[in-house]
């Protein structure tokens, strides 16, 4: 129910699934046949009644060759459960590794598993924890993944990880491991700085892509930038705008002109419109741009008033993707008109531009498929969005004032516009402070394709603010007409009702995320028991206890986590699954740092399934049952 | 769960936010009984709940709020609305930014994702809990005093004393006289790691010097007022 990252498309995820693997025997492997003998011809029929090594082998080899023709995590998964020899060969052949909850297994359990892997992707804290809903340190850390990949994978070439901590020297060491690195991707992640990115520009040579989106880096002297090596570089994407750190601009304007690859290229807010200016004119390639500030020029720029901005936009003939416009003045906004006609992806969503502004802009963007906004631009400005962007897939509306009790610009009327005029929409997050169930309902027939439906309307247990019914036949309609909906996160007044709704139609749900919503422990039963797919839940402030809790016993094993903060859980509740459960890792977390909880209050109870046994990282606030 | 949130209903039927103890004694008892759990009523006091609605059948119509009557500030949540705390500071700088203040001077403000939020521990002698709040959200002395009372409200036997304003530390009579008349006061923790009574400077100063609140019984922070006074003299 909040924000995610800006990626137009995903790394390519192969599931790393320790249920399936917790299902298997744990036997050690068999020596490796003979190979062939040179002349002899076997068939595969051969192998069947009585398997010769010879045919063993061409059996393993044929399935090398096949397999690599396997990328999706699923399929990967389920060839290795055919038989020892597939999963043999299906792990020697994995290069890909998707790690959706570094707790789960070990760093060690992964490498000796899959010994060829050129791409890893670990994810780390709960999603909850960006709302402050537990102290900083929980864990998550990229150390020991790091230490143990390094001397494993030497021709690791890729890592991408989120909410992952990491410190400078975790960088040194990937730097120094890892020889052919060519992809960095950081995504909430903190706990470095400078000269840990020091480290890395400066060893990894053959670095292709420097991704920090949403990470925070600390400030320590170090001027990064000039520390990208000498001579033309392989950098084809640099994006850094959230990065709250001082540019060294010469450096920046001298990698960019050396680096006749790149093409997304997302600047902070320390980069002023000038500067944008001089980085467009010598990259008329990009494709992806974050504009850094587009506000004032600075006042000692004697070039200032000669600046051609909307030239400069026109030269970049392959602009697809704008983002950034962190401190924008609307008067330098008619500059990217040119390009508005291009756009597929557009993200304005730092920008407090009115609605005439955006308007202006959004009319001549009839190609677009990704939007993210703020709600300044009011229902009116996504009527003019409904009205223009036929194609659009996905929308985020973004409150500028993110509290209770104000004055929404933005409410059933903007989502009916959407709903109205953007019929192809798959993945939606509207903020908003009013709702009725009729406008929720429209857009449940309207948008048959929608995969991510993702409302919050921001006064709690708000109803329907024309019926003042509870929002429970709006989500309904949700899950009962969009059959595609993997995704949902609901708010409003919302009864048991909605829960029901939600486990008898959302049987492809795999992510719901619930706040302040709920009657009863049934609501939570409705769900753990009626939607099989269910794989990641995160509930805050409900009421829901120790019965709802041990009503999904059968199903946590199936799942990556299960969070619930400010329920009505008890440690004996809690202390019961873990007993039912032992693979399960159930974490109770106390809200205060230096305070272990109370006997009794479970102020945060986070579990998830885990081949890996109680981790030995955890901070004092942190309880393992 | 049910008799507690009974006593959460008696407590919120009238208009007024009345601190005394929901139906008397038995609602304190009732949190004894639950074995000291949160129920999470009792802990985000909620005038817009219209509990009459929930207690009965799910599927019936709930009042809508009286228009007549806007409701009042609630207290403002950790965490909600789900917004990283990114984006909020980069938004409340532009806000201040666009509202005609010198750019230049104005960079300086964002240095990392948390660094600018202010949230401080609340904690209440006597309540079993503390609670986080982040100070921003509030403009004035009273909406934090309305939004402690409403937090704590329910663990109050008797008066608390909400400030209006900033109190007046140069009159000793009328301090002491303030912490005699209340059962409980707001104290902070400043800066310098000294207690000091709530409301001894401006709004602004105090956001940016406080750490942590701590709403103590009126005769300990006695203790405090001839401290305070001093340093508020020392002020000048």
């Amino acid at each position: 129910m909040s924000e995610n990252n800006h990626h137009l498309h995903h790394p390519q995820q192969n599931h790393f699934c320790p249920a399936e693997t917790m299902s298997e025997d744990e036997e050690p492997s068999r020596p490796s046949p003979p190979p062939p003998e040179p002349g002899s011809k076997k068939t595969r029929n051969c192998a069947a009644v009585h398997p010769s090594p010879h045919s063993d082998r061409v059996l393993e080899i044929v399935l090398e060759h096949v397999l690599q023709f396997l990328t999706a995590s699923r399929d990967r998964n389920a060839a290795s459960l055919v038989s020892k020899s597939w999963y043999r060969t299906e792990a020697l052949t994995r290069s890909d590794v998707f790690i959706g909850n570094c707790y789960s297994v070990s760093p060690a359990r992964v490498t000796t598993r899959f010994p060829r892997v050129r791409s890893v992707v670990i994810k780390g804290r709960p999603r909850f924890a960006d709302f402050n809903l537990m102290p900083q340190n929980w864990g998550g850390h990229f150390g020991p993944w790091v230490a143990t990949m390094g001397k494993a994978y030497p021709l690791l070439e890729r890592v991408y990880l989120k909410r992952m901590s990491l410190t400078d020297r975790d960088l040194c060491l990937l730097a120094d491991s890892f020889t052919k690195f060519k992809e960095l991707v950081l995504v909430c992640c903190e706990g470095f700085g400078t000269s840990g990115l020091t480290a890395v520009v400066s060893k990894c040579r053959q670095l292709r892509v420097l991704d920090l989106s949403d990470t925070e880096v600390s400030y320590d002297g170090v001027d990064w930038i000039s520390y990208f090596p000498e001579g033309e570089t392989c950098l084809e994407s640099l994006i850094f705008d959230c990065v709250e750190c001082p540019i060294n601009f010469e450096a920046l304007e001298s990698l960019v002109a050396r680096s006749p690859a790149l093409k997304k290229l997302r600047l902070n807010r320390e980069v002023s419109i000038g500067q944008l200016y001089r980085l467009m004119v010598s990259a008329p390639n990009l494709t992806h741009l974050g504009t850094g500030a587009f506000g004032h020029p600075e006042p000692q720029d004697p070039n200032n008033q000669e600046m051609d901005y909307a030239a400069a936009f026109s030269a970049c003939k392959s602009l697809v993707c704008l983002s950034g416009f962190r401190e924008v003045m609307p008067d330098y906004l008619p500059a990217i008109y040119s390009v508005c006609a291009n756009l597929t992806s557009l993200n304005l969503s730092y920008a407090n531009i009115d609605v005439e502004q955006f308007k202006s802009v959004i009319c001549q963007c009839f190609k677009l498929q990704i939007l993210w906004v703020l709600d300044s631009v009011y229902d009116e400005g996504l009527q003019a969005v409904a009205a223009t962007c036929r194609d659009l897939r996905e929308l985020r509306v973004f409150p500028l004032n993110a509290q209770e009790d104000v004055e929404g610009p933005v409410s059933e009327v903007g989502l009916q516009a959407i709903s109205e005029g953007c019929p192809k929409l798959e993945s939606i997050l509207y903020f908003c402070q009013r709702m009725t169930n009729a406008a929720v309902i429209a857009m449940s027939n309207n948008c048959p394709d929608l995969v991510v439906f993702r409302l919050c309307i921001m006064g709690r247990h708000q109803p329907d603010h024309i019926t003042g019914a509870p929002m429970d036949e709006g989500f309904g309609a949700i899950v009962m007409n969009c059959k595609k909906l993997t995704r949902l996160a609901i708010s409003g007044l919302l009864t048991d009702r909605a829960f029901a709704y939600i486990g008898m139609y959302g049987k492809l749900v795999r992510t719901l995320s619930v706040a302040f919503a709920g009657d009863s422990d049934t609501g939570l039963k409705y769900v753990l028991e009626g939607c099989p797919k269910l794989q990641k839940l995160e509930i805050r402030d409900s009421p829901f206890g120790d019965a709802a809790l041990v009503s999904g016993l059968h199903h946590y094993y199936n799942m990556r986590f299960l969070w619930m903060s400010t329920c009505q859980l008890s440690r004996q509740g809690c202390q019961e699954v873990a007993h039912a459960l032992p693979r399960l890792s159930v974490e109770l977390l106390s809200y205060e740092e230096n305070e272990k909880m109370d006997d009794d209050t479970v102020d945060v109870l986070y579990m998830y399934r885990s081949l890996h046994g109680p981790r030995d990282d955890a901070p004092q606030f942190v309880t393992i049952l | 769960m049910e008799g507690s949130r009974k006593g959460a209903v008696d407590m919120l039927a009238g208009d007024e936010l009345s601190l005394g103890l929901p139906g008397g004694d038995g609602a304190k008892l009732d949190f004894v009984r639950t074995g000291g759990k949160r129920g999470f009523s009792e802990t985000e006091v909620d005038l817009k709940l219209d509990l009459n609605g929930k207690e009965s059948s799910s599927v019936e119509k709930v009042r809508p709020a009286d228009p007549a009557k806007p409701p009042p500030a609630k207290a403002q949540v950790v965490g909600w609305p789900p917004v990283r705390s990114y984006r909020k500071n980069v938004i409340a700088n532009n806000n201040k930014n666009s509202s005609g203040q010198d750019q230049a001077g104005e960079k300086g403000g964002l240095s990392g994702a948390t660094s600018s939020l202010t949230f401080v521990k609340v904690s209440m002698d006597g309540a079993p809990y503390l609670r986080k709040i982040e100070l921003k959200m509030y403009k004035t002395y009273k909406e934090l005093s309305d939004a402690l009372g409403k937090m704590f409200g329910s663990f109050t036997t008797g008066n608390y004393e909400a400030h209006q304003g900033m109190i007046d530390f140069m009159n000793e009579n009328k301090l002491k006289d303030l912490l005699n008349r209340s059962d409980y006061v707001s104290t902070y923790e400043d800066k310098d790691g000294d207690w000091m009574l709530v409301g001894d400077v401006p709004w602004e100063m105090f956001i940016a010097s406080c750490k942590r609140l701590r709403i103590m019984k009126g005769s300990e922070a006695i203790g405090l007022a001839p401290r305070a006074m001093e340093k508020c003299k020392g002020r000048g």
